[in-house]
Formats: structure tokens, sequence, C-alpha cells
């Protein structure tokens, strides 16, 4: 209750809070305002915003609706953010709980693998898995989360290797429980509240990655999204800027929404922040 | 010589790690859907099989898994990164060409995000809460929210098209037969908006942790009894609380070493500059998986190298970390 109450006190967090809330009603109402394919011919192209009250915000350069991508494009960008950061989270806290919890050993090898993935930039390591299996949207989608995982890991190994030796850990194992009850029911609810926090800075990069790589016209071409929007609008660039600058706004009001509300969530758990 | 046994001993540390990310990443590409000798044959308009198989036994892709891995690992020591089927050159040359414009890039971009970062920060800190606070951390969100490539599209529309002030592209005017200082200043002026574009979201990352870290030193002790003494706010600050304060922006360049080197992979396409980035691009687009594996090799070398600079950096600003104290 005291948590919610400091996150709706804080302007920022609601303001991030009404962003994603905006984005994720753009992608519900995509199907009921535009139902045609978005990627269809709609009209002449290239015509600007405003110029035909059919187009609010004008045609691409292949006459393609610019406002009907841009709402579907929402679903994309959610919908790849979402899962690729499940996946990141679920195999950061998988990795970063055992390295924690058992030390030693298992310490040692997760750790190095961790090192290993972050020692490579991963983007580059994104190319690489797009490019040896395609750029389907659930390999992207798979791929953004693979890259992701390894900050969730550490995170989670520290809160472990504080939690671990803990009275209520001790207490449990002296019950006798096995050590997936330890882990998973005992330390893991306490490690969670930072994890899910930073949850949000993945989201931010997995919408970013996912962005980038269709902007290079590596992510799925079947799909509408807003990266690959601007990548076409390179092309008219000069003359018709408008069809990179709208969904590029897009993207960053979506960012921005994400990491207030990250950062708001993080300032109404931290209890160190709390009025005293 | 304590500072560089410590750091030495870090840097033999990472051994291992470069060494999985090699094994991994050839594991890797054996999965991916044709090899060298596919990509050499389209180039050549189709052969037969025999001349496949022919070449398949020159480049040596007919030994098992286990072999080739071994071979790929015993000649990458003697830094024979193998052969480009698509630029008809040693992967080694073609990366060695395309490194300084990298190189160039991230060290403008590292330099222009830290200083002005840490300018920024500090103005920050020191007028917490008011104004100037208020302004600089609103448009430290807005840089963090914003996609480079986007950005550097715009800028270019801006700055090249409207305003005519820099070149929308390139590394250098080509054919401009400039040598010496007129050459450096071509560069230079090419180089603006790329290191703009590439070092926004590095200036927005470390505003933030500058402006977060001077807060906390600003609260200890020491700075207590500096301001007994009488001593003006400035030279606190530079003169006490600088040196504490740019700790964690140290070790956030090792942290970020490789998503720079990432996120020069769009802004070196945006910006039609020949560099590693680019090249990455290129060759995932023509299926080159040998350059590929040899810019990933690059890259972990590079991020590694740039760690052990850190260190050294960083035991210079903290001499305790030599001391073990």
């Amino acid at each position: 209750m005291r948590a919610l109450k400091a996150f709706f006190r804080s302007p920022p967090a609601i303001i991030g809070l009404l962003l994603v809330l905006a984005v994720v009603v753009m992608g519900l109402v995509a199907p009921v305002l535009y139902p045609n394919d978005p990627l269809g011919l709609a009209g002449r192209p290239l015509q600007w915003p405003g110029a035909n009250p059919r187009f609010p915000l004008g045609t691409d350069p292949s006459g393609r609706d610019i406002a009907a991508q841009l709402f579907h494009g929402a679903r994309i960008s959610l919908l790849i953010g979402f899962v690729a950061t499940s996946i990141a989270v679920a195999i950061g806290i998988l990795v970063g709980a055992l390295a924690g919890f058992y030390g030693g050993v298992t310490d040692t090898v997760l750790m190095r693998v961790t090192e290993a993935f972050q020692t490579l930039p991963n983007f580059l390591l994104l190319l690489v898995l797009v490019a040896v299996f395609g750029s389907t949207l659930e390999v992207v989608t798979v791929a953004i989360g693979l890259v992701s995982w390894p900050p969730v890991a550490r995170l989670t190994r520290a809160e472990f290797l504080s939690l671990r030796t803990r009275e209520f850990v001790h207490a449990a194992r002296i019950q006798g429980l096995p050590d997936w009850h330890l882990i998973f029911r005992e330390v893991l609810p306490n490690a969670l509240p930072p994890v899910i926090v930073y949850a949000s800075v993945v989201m931010a990069v997995a919408i970013l990655l996912e962005s980038s790589l269709a902007f290079l016209q590596l992510s799925d071409p079947n799909v509408p999204s807003w990266g690959n929007l601007i990548g076409l609008g390179r092309s008219v660039l000069r003359t018709e800027w408008y069809v990179s600058a709208i969904p590029g706004v897009a993207i960053l009001l979506s960012i921005l929404g994400v990491s207030l509300l990250g950062q708001g969530l993080n300032d109404a758990l931290n209890p160190r922040l709390a009025p005293r | 010589m304590r500072v560089l046994a410590l750091a030495g001993r870090r840097l033999a540390a990472s051994l291992p790690t470069l060494l999985l990310i090699l094994v991994g990443m050839f594991l890797l590409l054996q999965l991916a859907p044709g090899d060298t000798v596919d990509a050499l044959m389209a180039q050549m308009g189709g052969g037969d099989a025999a001349l496949a198989q022919e070449l398949r036994r020159f480049y040596g892709l007919d030994l098992s898994v286990a072999e080739r891995l071994g071979r790929y690992l015993l000649r990458l020591v003697t830094l024979d990164l193998g052969f480009s089927a698509i630029y008809g050159k040693p992967v080694a040359t073609v990366i060695l060409e395309r490194l300084p414009a990298t190189l160039l890039l991230m060290v403008a971009a590292l330099s222009f995000a830290f200083f002005l970062g840490l300018v920024l920060g500090v103005l920050a800190a020191r007028r917490v809460n008011r104004w100037p606070d208020t302004l600089i951390s609103t448009l430290g969100l807005l840089f963090y929210a914003t996609p480079s490539f986007w950005f550097g599209l715009m800028a270019i529309v801006l700055f090249s098209v409207h305003l005519q002030w820099f070149p929308a592209g390139g590394f250098y005017e080509v054919g401009s037969g400039l040598t010496g200082l007129a050459l450096t200043l071509d560069i230079a002026m090419h180089l603006v908006l790329p290191t703009l574009t590439l070092g926004l979201i590095f200036l927005a990352i470390y505003l933030r942790i500058m402006r977060a870290s001077m807060l906390e030193v600003l609260s200890l002790d020491f700075v207590r009894t500096a301001r007994a003494k009488g001593l003006t706010e400035t030279r606190i600050v530079t003169r006490h609380v600088l040196r504490n304060a740019m700790l964690p922006m140290v070790t956030l360049i090792g942290l970020q070493a490789g998503t720079m080197l990432g996120g020069s992979v769009v802004v070196e396409t945006v910006f039609a500059l020949p560099g590693l980035g680019r090249l990455a691009y290129e060759s995932v687009v023509q299926r080159d998986l040998n350059t590929l594996l040899g810019i990933v090799f690059v890259s972990a070398l590079l991020v590694i190298a740039i760690n052990f600079l850190v260190d050294l950096l960083y035991a210079k600003l903290d001499p305790r970390i030599v001391s073990g104290g």
C-alpha cells in the first residue's frame, strides 16, 4: 500500500504509466481501427501527413498507411519486448540463482559463461544468431532474449549471495527441505523485487534491439515494425523525412514510458527512500 | 608495477572467456545453412559437385567438426583468421582496413559522452532539485530513450540537408586529394554527426551515474571536513569530490565497451562509415561467415583490451585497490 501511494505521488512514474498504457491501447485497438493488412497498398505513395484526410500521418514510399503501421507496430514492439524480456529474466534468474546459491565450481563455471556473453557485444551476437537461424519473428524474439540475460543473472546472483546465509534459509534447511524448495520458495521471492524492477531496463533494451535490427532490414519483413518503417524511409530521407521521423517518435515514447515506469517502481519499492 | 601485475592477472583471467566465446561461436556457425564453398560457388555462378568437393578439401571443410575447430584455434594463435571468399582477401586484412574508422569513432564518442556527462552530472548535483538539475535530468531521460539510428537520420535531415553544416556520410571526401591537416579536418567534420549519434545514449547514462555518484560523495565525512577547513565549494568539488565520484564512471566504460561496439554497427550503417560495424552488417547480408567469426574475435579482443586499460586507470584513480586495503 505504501509503495503504491509513493508510486502515485511521483509525476514521472505516472507519466511513464500513461505512456505505457497508451502503447498498450494502441496495440489493442489496432485491429479495430485498421482491420485491413497494414502492409497492404492503401493509396498514392508519399502523401504528406495532413494532405489527405484518409491518411492523417501520410503514406510511405510503397503507398502504405503510416498510421496503420504505427498502430500495428505497437503490437509487435510490445510482443517482442514482453516475450524477449520474459526469456531473458527466466534465464537470468535460473543462472544467477544456481550460481549464487551453490557457489564454488558451479558459480565459477556459470559466471565464466555470463562473462563470455558480456564480453561479446550483444548486438553482434544478435546479428550472428539472425544470420544463422534466419529472421522470422520467433527467431528474432528468442535471440533478443538470449543476448539480454547476463545483467539479470548478475543481479540475481548478488541477491542470492546476500540472502542464502540468512536465518530463515538455515531454518528451512534444517527442516530437511530440498534445495529446489530453498531456492525457489524461500530465497527467490525475497530476491525478486529488484529483478522485476530491472526487467524494465531489459524491456527498454529489447525494444531498442528489435527496432535496430528491423531498421537494418534484418528483422521479419512480414510484420509491421516501427524500425522497419524508419529503414524504409531512408531512401526518401532528404525530401519526405516524415516517413522515418514518425515511427521514431513512437519508439522514443515507448522506451521513455518503460524506463520511467521502472524508475517509479524502483523508487516506490526502495524502503530507503520512504518518508521517515 | 603492482598496478600492472594486478591488471595483468585480470587479463589472464579473461583468456578462458575468450576461448569460450570462440568455441561457442564456431559451433554456432556450424548450424548456419551453407558454408564458404556454397558462397564461393554462388559467386562463381555455380559449378558441379566434383568442384565443390575439391574446394571443400582445399579449405579443409571435409574434416570433422572437432578437427576443424582444433585447426581454427591453432590458426588463431598465429592471428590467421582465414580467408574471406566475398572480399577475396584474408579476413585479417579486411578487418585491419576497417578497424581505424571504428576505433576513431569509439574514442570520439566515448570522450564526448564521458566529459560532457561529467560536466552535466556535476552541474546537476550542485543544483540538486532546482531547475538546472531538472533540465539536465530530463534531457538525460530523453537521450536515453532516443534510438541512435533515428537520431542519426534526423541529424542528417537537419544538419546536412537543411543547414548543410556537416556531410551526410562517408569517412572523408573521396577524390578531393586532401592531405595532412586538411584531410584531418575533413575526417573530423565527417565524424561530428556519427560521434553525437553514437555517444548520445552513453552521455545519458554517464550524466545520470555522475549525478548520483556526486551526491553520494558530497554527503561523506571528508567533504564536511574540507568545508570546515573553509575551502571554497569549487575547490572541494575539483580537488576532493571529483576523483572519488569518477570511479563508477570509469567502471562503466569497461562495462559499456561491448554495447558501444554493437552500437557502431547501426551508426556506421547510417553514416556509411567504412568501419568494423558496417563490415559486420555486410557480412551478415552476404553470408560471409568467416569474416563474421573474425569480427567476433576482434571485438572480443577489443573489449578485453578496453577493460585492461580501465583496470589500469582505476588503480591510478584509487590507490587503495593496489595496496589491497
